[in-house]
């Protein structure tokens, strides 16, 4: 049974693609030079999907852009929850560290772009260290945040019971914090997919990025928007499985359950 | 471990340790030439490019100049977000059908990176100074609407019960008792669109500009110029720290103001 809510939901999307359809296809308002109708639309899609574009179908666009951030993502959590983890653990550490983060923090991901490239080229390299990058800052500073907001009565609790330091970090503090390490880790995949778009509209061989500069360089808007809606796709099913992730990760989190 | 704070003295010592340790690294590899210059200048080449760009022209103006058409830009594109995302937030946090009409459209659109407007900002808009302001916009404006809308929804409802009591209008409703009780949840918002949209504007120049700091680390990358694209990182990093310094105090003070913090 559909609620009030879906029903105009359902309602609205109809609404907007009518009115799509009557702007471009019926009327005229919109050029097809501007925004494409829903028959281009659709015929830019078959083109990609069968015969290819900017040098592959779209499944090969997609499924390179996708293998790219996971890799980015993956190497900026496997660096950044440790480097996280050891800033809470020891204050001196975080204070060592920080100064070096005061500098690096405030440089937008996508300001490495240029950098990324003249060091490492056009090629994937340049692209994960981008992602690597931007995904880095957010997951360390949530697993440091994590770490210092455990209640200090556990900590004193583990310690008194003789726990030895790696159990503690294994068993206690990555447990206590992986809710906050978990936010990091969502507001990370954003970046991630930001930056690895911006950095496939600036330079690339293949990749959605690649797939909207082309569109925009040959002026083809039907394909910009079916661009546009895979990276939307994309950015939406990794979103999906990593909240999929926490949920099985946080399962013993009884706060965390709705 | 997790132990007491470091005292003041501490904190400075390791912290200047920690400095210390980076940028000694980092000059020990450039200048025993471990590590092309053209790879990586030495800290000191890139304060004195830094320095030199500030008066003298790369790519068509100073950096100044170069970060005072950024600025302008952006400026524009965080404006039109707040003027357009906040009034918006409010309403849908007060009218329900507006807020069950626009969810699933903005949701629809939440994961589409605000750099893939790229193309479409510059097809309809040109390069100027009209595409880089649509995607200012388009990083800038989901805060601005999810905590107008946030601030707008979660207000007091004897406030509003009251205020329904005594006959208000919708109009006196929204601005009377909804903007007020929402101002925290929006300047919070604000202040994450101000870093969205800084950073959605060096995206934006590094792909379509003929202006700006992006523009000018673009023309450096072409010409392998390392010292300068980093010159332009760092002003990039300086100016953002700047702004996010300024809204902080701004956060601060009003909260202060409305008694929120003690």
């Amino acid at each position: 049974m559909i609620g009030r809510r879906g029903l105009i939901g359902l309602g609205t999307v109809a609404g907007v693609i009518a009115l799509w359809f009557a702007l471009t296809t019926l009327t005229g308002i919109v050029s097809g030079a501007r925004f494409p109708s829903p028959s281009e639309f659709w015929a830019s899609l078959v083109q990609i999907w069968t015969r290819g574009y900017a040098g592959g179908q779209l499944l090969t666009h997609a499924l390179h852009s996708l293998k790219l951030v996971v890799m980015g993502f993956l190497v900026a959590i496997a660096t950044g929850i440790p480097l996280g983890l050891w800033m809470g653990w020891s204050r001196r550490a975080e204070a060592a560290i920080n100064p070096v983060f005061l500098v690096i923090r405030p440089i937008p991901p996508l300001a490495w772009i240029p950098l990324a490239i003249l060091w490492l080229g056009l090629g994937d390299a340049a692209k994960i260290m981008v992602i690597w990058f931007s995904a880095f800052v957010p997951s360390v500073i949530n697993t440091f945040a994590g770490v210092r907001n455990i209640d200090r009565p556990i900590l004193e609790a583990a310690r008194m019971l003789g726990t030895p330091r790696w159990r503690m970090v294994t068993e206690i503090i990555a447990p206590a914090a992986s809710p906050l390490i978990f936010t990091g880790l969502r507001l990370s995949l954003q970046a991630s997919w930001t930056t690895l778009v911006a950095a496939e509209l600036v330079g690339a061989m293949v990749g959605v990025g690649f797939v909207l500069n082309m569109a925009q360089q040959d002026l083809y808007p039907a394909m910009i928007l079916v661009g546009m809606i895979t990276v939307g796709i994309l950015g939406w099913a990794t979103t999906f499985a990593l909240a999929r992730v926490e949920r099985q990760a946080l399962a013993w989190n009884v706060a965390a359950r709705d | 471990m997790n132990g007491a704070p470091l005292s003041l003295r501490e904190t400075l010592a390791w912290g200047a340790l920690g400095a210390l340790a980076f940028v000694g690294f980092w000059t020990l590899i450039t200048t025993s030439g471990l590590v092309p210059r053209q790879f990586l200048p030495s800290p000191l080449d890139l304060v004195q490019r830094f320095l030199h760009l500030l008066t003298s022209p790369f790519a068509g103006a100073t950096l100044p100049e170069h970060l005072a058409s950024s600025f302008r830009r952006y400026a524009f594109g965080v404006l039109l977000a707040a003027a357009i995302g906040v009034p918006l937030g409010l309403l849908m946090g007060w009218f329900r059908l507006l807020d069950d009409i626009v969810t699933p459209i903005f949701d629809g659109l939440r994961f589409i990176a605000p750099i893939a407007w790229v193309p479409f900002a510059a097809l309809w808009f040109g390069t100027g100074i009209g595409g880089p302001v649509m995607i200012i916009f388009a990083g800038a404006f989901p805060p601005c609407l999810i905590n107008a809308y946030r601030g707008a929804r979660f207000v007091e409802p004897r406030l509003i019960e009251a205020a329904r009591m005594l006959g208000t209008g919708n109009l006196r409703m929204i601005l009377e008792i909804l903007l007020p009780a929402a101002v925290p949840s929006i300047v919070a918002g604000l202040r994450v669109s101000a870093g969205l949209g800084w950073q959605s504007l060096v995206g934006a120049e590094l792909i379509v500009a003929a202006a700006g700091v992006g523009f000018m680390m673009v023309q450096a990358q072409g010409s392998v110029q390392t010292t300068t694209v980093m010159a332009g990182m760092l002003a990039i990093g300086l100016v953002g720290m700047l702004i996010d310094i300024l809204l902080r105090q701004g956060e601060a003070w009003m909260r202060r103001r409305r008694g929120l913090d003690s």
